[in-house]
């Protein structure tokens, strides 16, 4: 709340004067639009990730229900609308049911202050494609997508079993840190456009997308956005292979489909985010841009632009899904703690300098080849100095000890191996008393 | 619609919808699912196997360490972005940007701190 009223007072030179004067059924035209684009992308997405993802592994994919089985997340919605819904004996009743809501409602509310097209005229009305936006728009998305992971860590918990408990653990920490990485990531955008409003930022890039000048930027948001939203390869509180279902283990029926709700919706809105802050938005991609006097960029074609950006971006993630194993948990924070975090920061204070520089007059050219190459040169030496030594230390350090304990009690629960301990295959696997009665 | 609280207010608008068709799903999934539990449906599904022991389970100190890392970079994110945003103007320039240099260096020093004392480190 304390840092939305002093960015409400510090970007007081927003203009957000062509919004609030749409009629009452503009709004709620506007608002079921975007409500009904939503769960209708859902459905949408529902299908193309498995029909991709089938492809990818040459595999037909869902292909039965409608015409190339486009009806497939329709089917199944109503499948899960009409199961039994089984509430476990032992879970913590008002945060289980609270937690699908938690998790489906806030995902919503982001769309809000999404820029889809420019100005354009409905029924007479002038009005900006966008129901609304607020001084500290991107700030509003990054809050909503943490409410969301409340959804998440209360379903871990309310849950009273060890698999939803660990996966809402997991997911608690991996949305802090990525949340991190994010928010450094997009302060360069806020440096370059000195706005927090989503179609401030858009109009800013009317001559070039931030995609270009701030390319570690967009690389840090892109892998943080997977991190964020627990899509593979960082769905590590879902994973099936270790922890069941993760923390939605114990759902079932309409409060599963709610936390798939909330993960399609999250993914559309982070995608759109992405494209709105490092792709211009709704703005045409370079050479149409030069047709007709820019008549692509008015009107109702930048919806087009904009849903072709966003739907890339979709598409990038069934890609990484197909493509990409599952990191190990360990790996993954130390991606986001020891790289992207430290590199992020660097990064801003990069971005600040330059900013700063080609304020005082000099040009980006200048100010690459005096100061930005030097410094290159220095990081390039210091970088290949740094390596040859850790290649001498790896290569002096004595092997570690295997832990004695590997071996020794061997009729202790199984345990993962210890770093550089010999994989133990003696062990007899031990069936009996694992189901009773 | 107006004014500064107008735009929340719309927000809040599709929030309702939000909470609206939530609301619809989670009545009609009442009406419409079949309800025939018996002890064995209501046990903790768990794995598939009957669960064994206490339904909680300990879990590692070390998530609770990131919590604590998280806050530092929070804070930061409270400074930050309002900075990013005026920095550019008249009047800000070469002193606000070193002050954002100190800043950031003391955040440096207490991730450097965190990662030297293998708080990092994945056991």
């Amino acid at each position: 709340m304390n840092a939305a009223s002093i960015l409400a007072a510090t970007s007081g030179g927003a203009d957000l004067g062509a919004f609030g004067r749409d009629p009452w059924w503009l709004i709620l035209l506007k608002t079921v639009v975007i409500f009904l684009f939503l769960v209708l992308t859902t459905l949408l997405m529902i299908w193309a990730e498995r029909r991709i993802v089938g492809r990818m592994q040459q595999r037909p994919g869902p292909n039965r229900v409608g015409p190339f089985g486009l009806a497939q997340g329709l089917a199944d919605g109503v499948k899960l609308m009409l199961k039994e819904d089984l509430i476990p004996a032992l879970v913590d009743k008002p945060l289980y049911i609270l937690a699908p809501v938690v998790s489906a409602i806030p995902a919503f509310l982001s769309f809000a202050v999404i820029p889809v097209g420019p100005e354009v005229s409905i029924f007479g009305h002038k009005t900006p494609l966008q129901i609304t936006d607020l001084p500290v728009a991107v700030l509003f998305i990054l809050a909503m997508a943490s409410i969301g992971v409340y959804g998440i860590v209360l379903a871990g918990w309310s849950s009273q079993s060890p698999y939803p408990l660990l996966g809402g653990l997991r997911s608690a920490a991996q949305v802090i840190s990525y949340e991190v990485a994010m928010g450094l990531a997009l302060a360069g955008v806020f440096i370059y456009a000195g706005s927090l409003s989503t179609s401030e930022i858009v109009s800013a890039q009317h001559s070039l997308w931030y995609a270009l000048p701030l390319f570690p930027s967009f690389v840090m948001y892109l892998v943080s956005m997977v991190g964020e939203t627990n899509r593979a390869p960082f769905d590590l509180p879902e994973a099936e292979g270790e922890l069941v279902g993760g923390f939605h283990t114990e759902y079932a029926s309409i409060k599963f489909a709610m936390f798939f709700l909330a993960e399609y919706i999250n993914m559309t809105t982070v995608s759109a985010l992405a494209t709105t802050l490092f792709l211009g938005g709704w703005r045409a991609p370079w050479p149409l841009s030069l047709i007709d006097h820019n008549a692509l960029n008015h009107g109702w074609w930048p919806v087009l632009w904009f849903l072709a950006k966003m739907f890339t971006l979709l598409f990038g993630f069934i890609w990484l899904r197909g493509t990409l194993p599952r990191l190990r948990y360990d790996q993954f924070m130390a991606l986001g703690w020891k790289i992207l975090i430290p590199a992020s920061l660097v990064w801003i204070l990069i971005v600040a300098s330059f900013k700063q520089l080609t304020n005082l007059g000099y040009t980006r050219f200048q100010v690459l080849a005096y100061v930005g190459i030097p410094l290159a040169l220095i990081v390039l030496v210091a970088s290949f100095f740094l390596e040859n030594k850790t290649v001498e230390t790896a290569e002096t350090e004595p092997p570690p000890d295997p832990p004695a304990a590997a071996g020794a009690d061997r009729n202790s629960y199984p345990v993962p191996v210890l770093t550089g301990a010999p994989p133990v295959h003696d062990i007899e696997p031990n069936i009996e008393g694992v189901r009773g009665g | 619609m107006h004014g500064y609280f107008g735009g929340y207010a719309l927000v809040g608008l599709l929030g309702l919808v939000g909470v609206g068709f939530v609301a619809v799903g989670l009545g009609a999934n009442r009406l419409l699912r079949p309800w025939r539990v018996t002890p064995e449906k209501l046990l903790t599904y768990e794995s598939g196997v009957d669960p064994v022991g206490e339904d909680w389970s300990q879990s590692h100190v070390r998530y609770y360490v990131y919590a604590f890392l998280y806050v530092v970079f929070a804070v930061d994110a409270v400074f930050l972005f309002p900075w990013a945003t005026v920095f550019a103007l008249a009047g800000f320039g070469a002193i606000s940007l070193g002050e954002m240099f100190v800043f950031l260096g003391f955040l440096a020093v207490g991730l450097v701190y965190a990662w030297k004392k293998g708080v990092l480190t994945w056991v």
